[in-house]
């Protein structure tokens, strides 16, 4: 057996054998990806040169010398371009995190209205996942920002809560709290409120474990987390004023500002996002074998909570996966911000700053970059969170 | 479908790349038989589509200015309407030939950007266009104010200077287009609109009652506007260059559309030089020596379309100013053609 094993193998040519022949494959293909790659850098920097167009990232450190909608840090005209980078940066981070947050709650309640068995709810729910599923993200944005600012009053005839929250087609102006330096007490109240809550919860499961009896630790929990820190904060003596906006010549000055464009994107993505996410989330439940349902139920278990314990657990191995897809897609779609002129990355940094530098390669490069971390980021949390809610196999 | 512009752009501007540049642009226009030309996406007067789809204004007559001169013929211009964001990529990456679209030449563009400014077509000023609702009568009166800009202009940059230099505060809104920015001004999301001045009297055509805003007296900055090319094509930015040069020297001595064929039998020297009738003018540009005499024919003088597009004879009404020729106090001056 051997000695036959040997002489096949001497029969066969070097190159011929599938072993060499995989790995020479292999590295004749990377080779010919390097020679590409080298071949396209190196004439891009050549004509580049040639044309005398200035490279290299020294832009980054030079005066931006434009002025910001909004900013997360501070910023004024004279900051760097670097400086703006950041600042779109974060309004990219900034309407993410607003139109994630939203899509998931929408698409949750809708996902879950399209099985109801009210007939109303399930047809209002599909209606609004054919209507706003099948319009282009780039329209909704206008469309929305368009309805935002023709709807709203000028500042002059804002409408005003209590005086104090004012809307007009300059934004939501909000009141802005100025903390004093008794207002650590109500910050560690806070602290202790939420360790106790965790601390409630142990106690309730153990409870629960033990007697079967059900503790309403929602409702107990969100009372100690008001009621701990606003105890505190009156014993205290208030120790902090709010500022409240004011009209001012133009405009209204101090207070928190949430400008149009934020809510007309923010608004427009969560909608669309959430059509996708609600569509996960049905399939998600349907998933959810017949029986189960139905074994909960002759258990005795209210609706709500066979959905909340028994359906929705199992619902989410399902659904995770395609909503990690509807979170990067989220992030990716607020570059058309561009359009309604909201100052994030894409706006700001590949759109004015490329224009006044000029540097079309670095930029754009930049750029990409950002959107390629964002969703490697975002990837590796959710299916962290995918990993632990996989059926455990033992 | 701005979104895929952009897009082919940025895409464009990483094939500067593979493209293996031909650096004779004359020779490309040549073989291509069209010269692509990048223009607004829409300025009143300056570059614009009519009611019947056809490109008109001062910045189209440049293109067909040079059409004329390198293919006698005003029609074969390729026309590629362009953002201010995206102008100089499309130029750098070679998608479009040459920029006519109301670009101001500065410092930083000529001499970072790898392009060249082949002189200037209108000199111009940035200026602020309010509602009269609002009681301002001078640009000093802005603090507070919020302004809508265009993306990626000079006009980002003076506006910051000029509220600094006074010590006043704004808040930027931009938005890529000039839809776009006077959509905004109209639904009350800005107080202000900042642009050059040109831009603005179009802006006020475009409002319902032209009576309720009104441009503010200041002028806050020097806007050189005119056309640009790549630069490391000597031949290419001399044909541009004496394209407008040609314009404005027929002004000069008279030539106009309507007597271009009478003039060519003029006794005038200057003139016969124009027309290509003696001198090497067109032998040296390595063009036609009929390359004005097309351009007038096709086109006219710098007069004539100054006045059919931007000025009396248009809606805009603009006078002449300092876009006069310099014997009438103006700016405008051609460099002999001898």
């Amino acid at each position: 057996m051997k000695t036959h094993k040997k002489a096949r193998q001497k029969e066969v040519a070097f190159y011929n054998n599938p072993e060499n022949r995989a790995i020479i494959y292999q590295v004749l293909a990377l080779a010919g990806i390097f020679i590409f790659t080298y071949f396209i850098l190196n004439n891009m920097f050549e004509n580049i040169e040639k044309r005398g167009i200035n490279t290299g990232f020294d832009f980054l450190s030079s005066e931006a010398g434009f002025g910001i909608l909004q900013s997360l840090v501070a910023y004024d005209e004279s900051d760097s371009h670097g400086k703006v980078f950041l600042v779109g940066l974060l309004n990219t981070i900034l309407v993410s995190v607003i139109g994630i947050i939203f899509a998931t709650i929408i698409g949750l309640l809708v996902g879950i209205g399209r099985l109801s068995k009210n007939f109303m709810v399930s047809k209002l729910s599909m209606i609004y996942v054919e209507t706003f599923r099948n319009i282009p993200i780039l329209l909704q944005i206008l469309f929305w920002y368009n309805v935002v600012l023709a709807s709203l009053p000028s500042p002059r005839q804002s409408i005003s809560f209590f005086d104090s929250i004012f809307f007009n087609n300059r934004g939501l102006y909000i009141p802005r709290p100025i903390l004093e330096s008794g207002f650590t007490a109500v910050i560690i109240a806070f602290i202790i409120a939420i360790a106790s809550v965790i601390y409630l919860k142990k106690w309730a499961t153990k409870r629960h474990d033990e007697t079967g009896e059900d503790f309403p630790l929602f409702w107990v929990s969100i009372g100690i987390l008001i009621a701990a820190p606003t105890l505190v904060f009156l014993l205290s003596g208030m120790p902090a004023t709010l500022e409240i906006a004011t009209l001012k010549g133009f405009n209204f000055k101090g207070g928190w500002t949430l400008i149009p464009e934020l809510l007309a994107l923010a608004f427009a993505l969560s909608i669309y996002t959430a059509t996708y996410i609600a569509e996960a989330v049905r399939a998600g439940i349907e998933a959810v074998p017949k029986g189960q349902k139905e074994a909960a139920a002759a258990l005795g278990l209210k609706d709500s909570t066979i959905l909340k314990k028994v359906v929705l657990p199992q619902a989410l191995r399902v659904i995770i996966p395609p909503v990690i897809n509807q979170y990067l897609n989220l992030v990716k779609n607020s570059s058309l911000a561009t359009a309604i002129g909201y100052p994030e990355l894409v706006t700001v940094f590949s759109g004015t700053s490329l224009n006044q530098v000029g540097q079309a390669i670095e930029i754009i490069l930049m750029t990409m970059a950002v959107y390629l971390t964002l969703s490697i980021i975002i990837s590796i949390l959710m299916n962290y969170l995918n990993s632990r809610m996989q059926i455990k196999e033992r | 479908m701005k979104f895929l512009k952009t897009a082919s752009l940025s895409v464009a501007a990483l094939a500067l790349a593979s493209s293996v540049v031909s650096a004779d642009t004359l020779d490309n226009v040549k073989a291509k038989g069209t010269l692509s030309c990048g223009v607004s996406t829409g300025i009143a007067g300056f570059s614009a589509t009519d009611s019947s789809g056809q490109w008109k204004g001062l910045d189209v007559d440049m293109c067909k200015a040079v059409a004329s001169a390198v293919f006698g013929d005003a029609s074969k211009v390729k026309y590629v309407p362009l953002t201010a964001k995206e102008r100089f990529t499309a130029l750098q990456s070679g998608e479009i030939d040459m920029l006519s679209r109301s670009t101001t030449w500065t410092n930083t563009r000529d001499t970072s950007l790898g392009l060249n400014f082949a002189g200037v077509n209108y000199y111009d000023g940035q200026g602020f266009l309010v509602s009269t609702k609002i009681g301002v009568n001078s640009a000093k009166e802005l603090d507070g104010a919020t302004v809508c800009i265009q993306a990626g202009t000079t006009t980002e940059l003076n506006l910051t200077d000029y509220f600094k230099a006074n010590k006043m505060t704004y808040k930027p809104i931009t938005y890529d287009t000039s839809g776009q920015t006077i959509e905004g001004f109209k639904s009350g999301r800005c107080d202000v609109v900042t642009s050059d001045a040109s831009q603005l009297y179009g802006l006020v055509l475009k409002v319902k009652d032209p009576s309720s805003v009104k441009v503010l007296p200041e002028i806050i900055s020097k806007e050189p506007l005119g056309p640009v090319v790549r630069q490391g094509d000597d031949k290419w930015f001399n044909i541009v260059k004496w394209s407008h040069i040609a314009m404005l020297n027929a002004e000069e001595f008279g030539i106009t559309k309507a007597n271009v064929d009478s003039m060519k039998g003029s006794k005038n020297p200057g003139i016969k030089r124009i027309l290509g009738e003696s001198g090497e003018a067109g032998k040296n540009l390595g063009l036609d020596a009929k390359w004005a005499y097309n351009i007038i024919k096709n086109v006219g003088n710098y007069g004539e379309s100054f006045e059919s597009n931007v000025g009396k004879d248009s809606p805009l009404k603009i006078s002449r100013g300092l876009n006069n020729l310099w014997t009438k106090g103006g700016l405008q001056y051609g460099a002999p053609i001898r």
